[in-house]
């Protein structure tokens, strides 16, 4: 038991200290009924960490790692290079084992680093103010829709069909329970998004419309006419990222009227990870602050009058508040949050715009490429580093025959959206810089076959 | 790069007592470190992309991004010495001690960073097609089927993202369960003075109406209080056990069979599992739903506020009712994912989806090689050794600070104390301050809010007889200056990166973002 320092004769010293006789007088508040008496039966015994590790590489070999196949999957969950910097420094113990900053005067490292890592999430997603950070973009996405109505006073959100549909999910589940209404649609597969469909349903009883950008099948809106619409309706424009790299080539959602911008900024310094821990983004204009959920870090100075960081405005938060609280979030996720910072600091602005365009590049040429295809058609002209294409088959079983030779070739609609037949061809093609042009060739050919 | 003028605000005062006049401001290894935004530039990046593609135009809809972003970009030696310097403003269990109540802090193995990191976990794509992926399936079910075993429950639902969110999943399956049986009209959920404060806020983001148990003098619920509260509109109780004030709740068994028997459920917080595992199992006591910090129990990093991971064990009454996904074994030995598309006939009952994918897979390859590394006489031994250098501290400690529930039984694995003794104008924080200029990050502060100025010290298992030792003398030194009223304990810490912060400032004027100076100075 390596990780157990006490010896025996220490135990037995600490228990004279007490004045217990055995370990079991330290338990004698649990009921005897429920009290065990050894180690639960059935369970396996303590193990070495070779014999560990052993066991747990075994499990990690039955999975076919992206790295190890042509990969074309997004929808939520980007594969991009993580320099091998990010990685070593968030191991770095006194990042990775330190709490939550509650005692600002030993945590300056943390706070200095989210205090820098808001400010950069701002400023990619065109907001005044960011949060902390929140554990994914789904929940992100949700706590919008809440604070919306908080700001508001209203409880119906419309929910673009081009929406993240899981994200659609954990909005309906939260509904269920607070009597808030959504308006859903599916998406359709066409080359315009729904924007004049949302700017229809917003009336007198919207908080907010909520809209992806680029959405779900990789198309991209103008959002401002949108913006403008729920202005004039005194409703919130609620924009969703899922691939923060395209704000690097693409405006940014503040910039063109959004209220409220959340995200998944996991595609930057996180890596893919089977769907988590990622890091959720959260910005708004600063005149919505006070009703944000999640941590927040700001700026201030100590006894000394020297420049320092403290967690701010708890006021709003579960620990100050209890049930008249903003949200009942707790932790934030900031060890991903430091890993995007450290990311985005290596990229700076050139480097960032640089990745953009080697993205947008290389999955235009895959389009391309890909649409030579008989049997394929390119949905989207317009996208950032992820396309729709209409096969002609449905697109689900010809995603699982290509992973049955090891090619990862995307993420189907069918997956996405079962029975819905109106999609049930489309396939969201995914290229980063991570994809080669072989990778696009294999593609190519083994959709040649499938679809023959 | 070392000389941090920003470091200093111009109208204070430009030294403290105790700071050296140095040119850099610096003072040896204790090193300034400004703001990425203050050294970086836009035009630097630390990141090569070999040649640029040849490109023929964009597609993005007319919607180019013109305008500058204002990311500063570092190069890679000067970005791993500012995150390298940053990183030693912070305390960290690697440092020592961490007797941070309710939290858990202790030692993250680091096999369990070097398993998460194995490309078969760590670069899998949440929506590959399932036969490329059993292995991590196969991670999540056997987890589960240990957390399961740990605490007797009937089912656990893996996917919420932390604590908070395991609440709220316990809650809402609690809820979906009353509006199957056509009971929804249930609004109120009772919630002890001295739980989490995540307990009051989930249940009242869930819609109901949170009420006070009160608690006796000893520091348990007060039973025969709950009892007569309890009705046809109570929903639930949420109750921690071991409770915030390190107690075991003797009469959790009681408390679960009088709320059943109205027809309510029992929420456990299980945050102070830790105390109990391998010893007690929740389901034994009739525990309906509790949430497993895995970033505490079973020793995830918390990365400094995070990423947690809150799976949440069901009793069968709930299971029905629990999230999506989830993974299942079937019998050929192959692992499925229940997702929308089959839970008609899988899991027709569930609440939904929670979050996006399938939870924290990086937490759960952590823990689950934790939970192989101890087996089950080793988590029990977790237990055993927790509760006992918890009982250390109390008991070496008693005599000197006030130690209000000392006659309530042996703690859990907390040790709790209140301020009273300290001298006229001393409070908690003045001791925890002197802690850190000790070395050590303080014990948590006023929390539970039952108990004046409390001080709620956990050591956890993983410290040496010899650790508590140097501890427990420190915290004894300090609170007999504190009982002799030490001025110098006001103005602690003296030794730490920062002095004390002005928390009041930050809140009235919130700077929550940097601006460039003058565009902040045009903004007061």
């Amino acid at each position: 038991m390596r990780y157990l320092p006490l010896t025996q004769p220490d135990r037995e010293a600490m228990l004279g200290v007490i004045g217990a006789r055995s370990i079991d007088d330290l338990f004698v508040d649990v009921p005897e009924a429920a009290r065990l008496d050894g180690p639960i039966p059935g369970l396996p015994l303590h193990a070495s960490e070779l014999a560990v590790e052993r066991h747990m590489a075994a499990l990690a070999r039955k999975n076919l790692a992206a790295g190890d196949a042509p990969f074309f999957l997004g929808c939520g969950a980007y594969r991009h290079h993580v320099p091998a910097s990010v990685d070593h420094l968030i191991q770095r113990g006194e990042y990775l084992t330190a709490y939550t900053p509650y005692q600002p005067e030993i945590a300056q490292g943390t706070l200095q680093m989210l205090f820098e890592f808001q400010t950069q999430v701002a400023r990619l997603l065109g907001t005044d103010v960011a949060n902390a950070s929140m554990y994914d973009g789904s929940t992100a996405c949700w706590e919008a829709i809440v604070m919306a109505r908080r700001v508001t006073r209203r409880a119906k959100a419309v929910l673009s069909g081009g929406l993240h549909p899981h994200y659609v999910s954990v909005a309906k589940t939260m509904a269920k329970f607070t009597g808030d209404v959504l308006e859903t649609s599916l998406p359709s597969l066409t080359a315009e998004p729904d924007t004049a469909a949302l700017i229809d349903k917003i009336d007198d009883d919207t908080s907010c419309v909520v809209v992806q950008y680029p959405d779900i099948l990789g198309r991209i809106a103008d959002l401002s006419e949108l913006a403008a619409a729920c202005h004039a309706k005194k409703a919130l424009l609620v924009a969703v990222v899922t691939e923060p790299v395209a704000l690097g080539l693409l405006k940014s959602p503040g910039e063109m009227g959004a209220d409220i911008v959340v995200g998944e900024g996991q595609s930057i310094g996180v890596g893919l990870q089977f769907g988590g821990p990622y890091v959720g983004l959260f910005g708004c204009s600063e005149k919505l602050v006070r009703q944000m959920p999640g941590r927040l870090t700001g700026e201030t100075v100590d006894a000394d009058g020297k420049r320092g960081f403290v967690l701010t405005l708890s006021t709003r938060e579960q620990h100050i508040r209890r049930e008249k609280a903003t949200s009942n979030i707790c932790t934030n996720s900031g060890l991903c949050a430091l890993a995007f910072s450290i990311h985005m600091t290596l990229l700076g602005e050139a480097g960032l715009r640089q990745l953009a365009r080697v993205n947008h590049a290389a999955a235009f040429a895959a389009a391309d490429r890909l649409a030579e295809v008989p049997g394929v058609e390119l949905v989207t002209p317009s996208f950032f580093n992820e396309f729709t294409l209409r096969l002609s088959k449905e697109a689900r079983p010809v995603v699982r025959q290509l992973a049955d030779s090891d090619i990862l070739a995307g993420v189907s609609l069918g997956r996405l959206y079962p029975g819905a037949e109106s999609l049930e061809k489309g396939l969201v093609v995914a290229v980063t810089e991570t994809t080669t042009a072989e990778d696009v060739a294999v593609l190519a050919e083994a959709l040649r076959e499938v679809l023959a | 790069m070392t000389i941090n003028p920003s470091g200093w605000r111009p109208e204070a005062p430009q030294a403290g007592a105790n700071e050296a006049a140095t040119f850099t401001g610096n003072r040896a290894l204790m090193l300034e470190e400004p703001l990425i935004f203050e050294i970086g530039s836009t035009a630097t990046t630390g990141v090569d992309f070999g040649p640029a593609p040849a490109t023929s135009g964009s597609r993005l809809a007319g919607l180019e991004r013109t305008a500058p972003i204002g990311l500063p970009g570092l190069s890679e030696p000067e970005a791993v010495r500012h995150y390298t310097r940053l990183s030693r403003q912070n305390y960290a269990i690697d440092l020592g001690l961490f007797p941070l109540g309710s939290c858990t802090m202790k030692h993250n193995p680091r096999l369990n960073e070097k398993v998460a990191r194995m490309p078969g976990f760590a670069d899998l794509h949440p929506l590959q097609p399932v036969d490329t992926v059993q292995g991590a399936l196969q991670v999540i079910n056997e987890l589960a089927f240990w957390l399961i075993d740990l605490t007797g429950m009937h089912g656990v639902a893996m996917s919420p993202k932390a604590g908070a969110h395991g609440e709220l999943c316990g809650i809402l399956a609690i809820k979906a369960a009353l509006e199957a049986r056509g009971e929804g009209h249930r609004k109120v959920i009772l919630v002890p003075e001295s739980a989490h404060g995540t307990n009051p806020a989930t249940a009242a983001f869930a819609g109901y109406a949170v009420e006070d148990i009160p608690a006796t003098a000893e520091g348990r619920v007060d039973l025969a209080a709950l009892k007569a509260r309890l009705g046809p509109d109570v929903a639930a109780v949420m109750i921690t056990n071991p409770n915030t004030c390190g107690l075991f709740e003797r009469d959790m068994k009681a408390i679960s069979d009088a709320v059943h028997a109205v027809g309510g459920y029992v929420y456990c917080d299980g945050a102070n599992f830790n105390a109990i595992v391998g010893r007690v199992r929740p389901g034994d006591l009739g525990i309906d739903a509790m949430h497993i910090n895995l970033h505490k129990t079973f020793s995830t990093p918390h990365g400094g506020g995070g990423p947690g991971a809150g799976p949440v064990v069901l009793s069968e009454a709930l299971s029905p009712y629990g999230p999506l996904p989830f993974v299942a074994k079937m019998p050929d030995g192959h692992y499925k994912l229940v997702e929308e598309e089959t839970a008609d006939e899988d899991h027709p009952q569930t609440f939904g989806r929670m979050t996006a994918f399938h939870g924290q897979m990086g937490m759960f390859t952590r823990a689950l090689t934790y939970i192989l590394s101890h087996g089950a006489d080793g988590l029990r031994q977790v237990a055993e050794d927790s509760v006992l250098n918890a009982n250390y501290v109390l008991r070496s400690l008693a005599g000197t600070l006030d130690a209000p529930f000392a006659a309530s039984g042996p703690c859990m694995h907390e040790a709790i104390f209140s301020d009273e003794g300290l001298a006229e104008g001393f409070s908690t924080i003045d001791v925890a301050k002197a802690l850190i200029d000790e070395g050590y990050h303080p014990m948590t502060m006023y929390f539970p809010l039952v108990v004046h100025g409390a001080m709620l010290v956990e050591p956890t298992e993983t410290e040496s007889k010899a650790a508590l030792d140097q501890f427990i003398g420190a915290l004894r030194s300090v609170a007999e200056r504190a009982k002799a009223g030490d001025p110098t304990l006001k103005s602690a810490p003296h030794f730490a990166p920062r002095r004390r912060l002005d928390e009041t400032l930050a809140a009235r004027k919130p700077v929550l973002v940097w601006k460039e100076p003058e565009l902040a100075e045009a903004a007061e």
